[in-house]
């Protein structure tokens, strides 16, 4: 009388190795990069890899383009400070390691309340909603300084209560360990909502709504859930980002943090699981790193992402994968010389751009003077900078415009090539 | 009495340039489909625009110069940017009009600096018009209405008595007649892309001295003008005008109202102490809420009337 069903379920070998391989690479990442500069950029990137992974969780997997995410991770960033702080005065007894939870539950519960509101409606109008919502909640923030601190934020001691295996978090290699245990962990959680029935039915909301009302499905709903989850992980990234700084400032609601999450995560290509953390680890470098060479760093970044999304919008993991599809036919050896020309070229117009840039920022903000760049130091008043950055640029670009025919024509070639071949 | 006039006036004109904003945008999104996030930004160069031109040759020149400046740029962005984005489908749109806003925003502090620019309000416009009850009323807030009322005027002529207007008018919903009774639809698009971005222009020019020329501007009233095409209803012209002046009105009367929910109750005797994060929502005052109250009011709309004021789509 046994009505068993068959079931054929082999362990899927590569999964396990990647998920391996990127917990190994977490644990070693530190030994390598040892310096203390090091290893405050692995724990903001830790941070990040989540919030991206949070925010396209909305963006690529539900297709709500939402620019008021850094509402959901600064609430779990300001809730999850108090409750170090009433941790701190002996009104909360919780050890430290499970303070993000903290901050995901609120993140969460702002996600239930603004959610509900927000994913009545999709597309553009709600994308304007949520920009709308994230500057209401930033006003607010400003509006009560008791709980929000102002401006200047709230701040608070990560190294309260009795050491736990020795383990108190004041060392910075510590924390980025709480980090990379979190981010692990939240990362396997997201990937495991993907292959539930609610992330299947997001993706469908994503890509046919209309399809998904008539087989009985609530679109708002499925909106809706996805934002709230959201809003969880969201706020795990703002509680370790409280535990990382220990200090939570109005800054951690604002545009720009929305804006800069939406940024990370496109970059990264969210068409793929894996793309917000390319796009999180390239986006704190330019936060941490690039920033320290130059002001112009954001518009750097900027017209990168102008440029992902005019020419490349599946983001870096299209390029990766699209890449590496060109390998596994074998074909990869024809690529090497026009890629090589593309760079050359490619980086003459950008040493120019960068010139100009740069010369112009000195320009209007010492009103001038002698300037080194490239190792050269020259007058910014003159006029010959100028006229050399504008002729490297316009000479790059030039070059840049032949050698990407000629890549073209190559990778086209490739890729009929390899449709036959599948055919 | 003195008071409400002022006020009233004060947020008429403020509400006027939210218009001067907001037709621009609702007239882009219901042609294209393209919210276009940059479009505070084109009210920030117009600024700043203005700024630089009536350095050297003075405000009225710039007045007509800057938003044609503007126009240019937002045509070039269409033809070049948009159009190549397109295929890509909406959200890539609105995407390419994020970065775009977050470029020009860059932009500006690479050229002009991080910190607010003095650009005044010029000389001839700089006395009072009149006074009511003592409270001198600007010659530029005059000026500033006449403007966005001729504006208003201009733009419903032209869209309903010329030929471009009806070409447009038809373009909104039928595109594709339009375009197989020979008219080149593609550029119409961009001159309406151009004409919304010199009318945001237009607004910058005029605004910019009236209230402040700096790099957070584009991103504090795009916030705004947005709560305005949402309350008022995502592609309706009558209802983007009627939230403008709402949403005007409610900023302009709110500042200056230290009402709070304590002193509803002051006049019984029962007080709250400001200290607590509870005793800080009874005190708040209506004037230190006013950033929040059109946001407020856009959640209350969305709530019980989704479509907006005037709205004819579910979006």
């Amino acid at each position: 009388m046994s009505t068993g069903v068959l079931r054929f379920k082999p362990i899927n070998v590569g999964r396990y190795l990647t998920w391996g391989l990127f917990a190994l690479l977490l644990i070693l990442a530190p030994l390598v990069f040892s310096q203390g500069f090091a290893i405050t950029m692995l724990t903001q990137m830790g941070i990040w890899i989540i919030f991206a992974l949070s925010y396209n969780m909305l963006l690529g997997q539900t297709g709500l383009l939402s620019f008021g995410h850094a509402v959901y991770s600064g609430v779990g960033a300001y809730f999850a400070m108090h409750a170090l702080n009433m941790l701190s005065s002996g009104a909360l007894v919780f050890p430290v390691t499970l303070l993000p939870i903290f901050g995901g539950l609120f993140g969460l519960a702002f996600g239930v309340i603004f959610g509900y509101v927000t994913t009545k409606k999709s597309g553009t109008a709600f994308a304007m909603i949520t920009l709308g919502i994230g500057e209401m909640v930033f006003a607010a923030s400003l509006m009560f300084p008791s709980f929000f601190g102002g401006e200047g934020g709230i701040s608070g001691n990560r190294v309260v209560g009795k050491p736990f295996l020795g383990i108190t978090y004041g060392p910075a290699t510590q924390v980025y360990y709480l980090v990379a245990l979190w981010t692990f962990v939240s990362m396997i959680a997201m990937f495991a909502i993907t292959r539930t029935p609610l992330g299947r039915m997001a993706n469908a909301v994503r890509d046919n709504p209309e399809r998904v009302e008539f087989v009985g499905y609530n679109t708002h709903m499925v909106r809706f859930l996805m934002f709230a989850l959201a809003g969880f992980f969201a706020g795990i990234a703002g509680g370790l980002s409280a535990i990382n700084y220990e200090i939570v400032a109005a800054e951690s609601l604002s545009a720009q943090r929305s804006g800069g999450v939406l940024l990370a995560a496109y970059i990264g290509g969210v068409g793929f699981f894996f793309g917000p953390v390319i796009g999180a680890i390239l986006f704190t470098f330019f936060v941490v790193y690039i920033a320290t060479l130059t002001q112009a760093w954001l518009l750097y970044l900027g017209i990168f992402f102008i440029a992902m999304v005019m020419f490349a919008p599946g983001g870096l993991a299209s390029i990766i994968l699209m890449n590496l599809r060109v390998a596994k036919a074998g074909l990869f050896h024809r690529l090497w010389k026009p890629y090589g020309w593309l760079a050359a070229a490619g980086l003459i117009a950008f040493l120019g751009f960068v010139a100009l840039v740069e010369m112009t920022y000195r320009l209007s903000d010492t009103g001038g003077g002698a300037m080194s760049l490239f190792g050269i130091t020259f007058d910014v008043r003159s006029a010959l900078p100028w006229i050399v950055g504008a002729l490297v640029l316009g000479v790059g670009g030039f070059l840049y415009r032949l050698t990407w025919i000629r890549f073209r024509d190559q990778w086209d070639d490739i890729q009929r090539i390899i449709q036959e071949r599948t055919a | 009495m003195e008071f409400f006039l002022i006020s009233l006036l004060n947020g008429i004109t403020y509400g006027l340039l939210l218009f001067m904003l907001s037709s621009g945008l609702t007239l882009i999104f219901s042609m294209m489909g393209v919210l276009n996030f940059a479009h505070a930004s084109f009210y920030m160069l117009g600024a700043y625009f203005a700024y630089q031109i009536s350095g050297y040759i003075g405000f009225w020149p710039a007045l007509v110069l800057a938003p044609l400046g503007v126009a240019v740029l937002g045509m070039l962005v269409e033809r070049y940017g948009l159009r190549t984005v397109h295929k890509h489908g909406h959200v890539a749109e609105l995407l390419f009009t994020f970065g775009l806003a977050y470029l020009i925003e860059e932009a500006v502090h690479l050229i002009w600096g991080r910190s607010a620019v003095s650009y005044g309000v010029p000389k001839d416009l700089d006395g009072t018009l009149f006074t009511i009850y003592g409270t001198a009323f600007p010659e530029y807030r005059g000026f500033m209405m006449l403007i966005s009322v001729l504006m208003l005027v201009a733009l419903y002529l032209i869209l309903t008595r010329t030929r471009i207007g009806l070409v447009i008018q038809a373009a909104l919903t039928h595109p594709e007649t339009v375009e197989a009774l020979g008219h080149n639809v593609p550029r119409v698009f961009m001159l309406v892309f151009g004409g919304g971005a010199a009318l945001a222009g237009l607004a910058g020019v005029i605004g910019g001295n009236a209230f402040v020329t700096s790099p957070g501007m584009a991103l504090q009233l795009g916030a705004i003008v947005f709560v305005v095409v949402v309350i008022g209803g995502m592609g309706s012209l009558a209802g983007a005008f009627i939230a403008s002046l709402l949403i005007g009105l409610l900023q302009t009367f709110s500042v200056a109202l230290d009402w709070s929910l304590a002193g509803l109750f002051r006049p019984v005797g029962i007080t709250f102490p400001a200290d607590t994060f509870l005793g800080e929502v009874w005190n708040l005052t209506l004037a230190s809420a006013a950033p929040v109250l059109p946001y407020l009011l856009m959640v209350l709309v969305l709530l019980f009337r989704p479509r907006g004021l005037m709205g004819t789509r579910d979006t």
